[in-house]
């Protein structure tokens, strides 16, 4: 695994997300809130683009009647079939033993520790003075 | 890294990139509802806007059920320069004809006239919806081709516009919807189909529209998923009606192609009409084949949504039994439920199988075998 630099912070703001190709990978970023996540960009039912999924919610029911709402945001629904995947580890919800995107661990980084490396940032300059987002592949 | 599905071929089994495909579901979308007004009379623009377009249901608008996405559609299908999935035909070029290698692409456009309340209004927009294909869509890519809209709960209506694109090469079907006023075995529909044989046209019944009677047997359910499991349901009871009502025996050239409602159901319903035609053949003595006979000669099936069963072999003991000449694929683009051609049917096949399955069944039943296609199907559109 190798950390690259793919954006400075303040261009991925919170609720926003990216598509980014790190070593010839189609990556989905996501800002939920200030913590960032990773995503490979195909959906392992049909290869559907992850990065224009829908953020919602995780719906539970412990017993049929009742319904418990939690992980507010933290469910990705593909955009084709609505497949839902957890976003901090890509694990299907209703298939978690056989299914999951692959995850790439995202950090962000000060840019005077970046420049000191061992980073790959052949892609975009990096200064002192920003915060960058870090990907793993 | 990435779990594969249990069953999911190797790539090498995949669809190559190489072979042409067809596609027979892709839904093309107005910009706007006042897209048709160059092919609608004035009175009826006026009607729009006074009176809206009411279907044959319960609701003012919108359908009985949500979508689940935004227009029933893939939510990364929104063109660039704006408009609802499916409005554009350059993006749907370039998000699906071309990547796909589709050779043959089959517009059903849905919502645009078909199931209104208003009869004669629904005639005049199937007219205009014909006129809208050949001009935005037809004319302007060769790989597409068009489908009759018909207003259905007309015989009549629905013939005189068939018969008025009779040997007109843009149209290589009749389109009817699943849902309606009666089964669409009933004579009241018969003139579409008695027109659609002499036409030369396949009848394709598109699952979905607005009956008026409830979307199940049963009654009304309460959930999306139930309406889009019932499309096998209803078109369990269309194609009965079909066959028992006799209008394969009545028509004898008249070929059918149920489009979206998968079919897996298929062979058990011929099993269950066998058994009983056995026992009851003497209440339609008009039948003097087996029913699944029937079936076998003038029914075809659109792929998608292709059942995903577990384990996926038994999807090949299906086909086999339908037939590998049978099937014609489809996506269903841009809507949610849009079948990859690369990854809808996860088996290991053989050349001949996958080349029927992908372009040959549905060359064949839309007539279109000439030598040299698509090229002189290009040359015939320009």
């Amino acid at each position: 695994m190798t950390k690259h630099v793919v954006a400075p912070v303040a261009e991925i703001p919170p609720g926003t997300r990216r598509l980014l190709t790190v070593k010839g990978r189609p990556i989905a970023v996501f800002n939920l809130g200030g913590e960032f996540f990773g995503l490979l960009n195909r959906c392992p039912h049909q290869g559907g683009p992850m990065c224009e999924g829908h953020l919602t919610g995780l719906v539970q029911s412990r017993t049929p009647g009742q319904y418990d709402r939690s992980r507010d945001g933290e469910i990705l629904r593909c955009p084709w079939h609505g497949w839902e995947f957890d976003i901090r580890t890509g694990q299907s919800y209703v298939d978690p033993e056989r299914t999951r995107i692959r995850a790439y661990p995202v950090s962000v980084a000060e840019g005077a520790a970046l420049v000191a490396g061992p980073y790959v940032a052949e892609t975009i300059p990096v200064s002192v003075e920003q915060d960058y987002v870090v990907v793993e592949v | 890294m990435n779990v594969q599905l249990q069953g999911t071929p190797t790539l090498e089994t995949r669809l190559t990139g190489k072979l042409g495909i067809a596609d027979g579901d892709i839904h093309p979308a107005r910009k706007s509802s006042t897209d048709f007004h160059p092919w609608l009379a004035k009175r009826w623009h006026d009607h729009a806007a006074l009176f809206g377009t009411p279907g044959r249901q319960g609701w003012q608008v919108g359908p009985a059920y949500p979508k689940s996405q935004p227009n029933a559609s893939r939510r990364d299908a929104y063109p660039p320069e704006g408009g609802r999935q499916g409005s554009s035909l350059s993006f749907m070029q370039a998000q699906h004809l071309d990547p796909n290698n589709v050779e043959l692409g089959i517009l059903n456009p849905l919502g645009v006239g078909q199931g209104m309340q208003n009869i004669e209004f629904s005639a005049a927009m199937c007219h205009a919806a014909n006129e809208w294909q050949i001009a935005e869509w037809l004319s302007k890519d060769a790989r597409l081709r068009g489908s009759v809209m018909v207003a259905y709960e007309d015989g009549p209506l629905a013939a005189a516009e068939i018969r008025a694109r009779t040997g007109d090469p843009n149209f290589v079907q009749v389109l009817l919807l699943s849902r309606t006023a009666e089964p669409l075995g009933s004579r009241r529909y018969w003139p579409i189909y008695e027109a659609a044989a002499e036409a030369g046209l396949p009848v394709a019944v598109h699952a979905f529209g607005y009956g008026g009677a409830p979307i199940t047997s049963a009654g009304w359910p309460s959930y999306y998923i139930e309406e889009m499991t019932g499309h096998a349901q209803c078109c369990q009871a269309v194609l009965t009606s079909m066959v028992v009502e006799g209008i394969f025996a009545r028509f004898p050239s008249l070929k059918v192609i149920l489009v979206e409602a998968g079919f897996a159901w298929v062979p058990p319903l011929a099993w269950r009409l066998d058994k009983h035609w056995k026992r009851l053949r003497a209440e339609t003595p008009y039948l003097t084949r087996l029913p699944s006979e029937y079936i076998r000669d003038h029914v075809w099936f659109t792929t998608q949504p292709m059942e995903e069963p577990d384990p996926r072999e038994h999807l090949r003991d299906t086909i086999d039994w339908i037939g590998w000449d049978r099937l014609i694929f489809a996506t269903d683009y841009p809507h949610w439920d849009f079948d990859d051609p690369a990854h809808a049917l996860p088996l290991a096949i053989d050349d001949e199988q996958r080349r029927k399955f992908f372009i040959g069944n549905a060359r064949t039943v839309y007539g279109l075998n000439a030598p040299g296609w698509p090229a002189a199907a290009r040359q015939a559109n320009t």
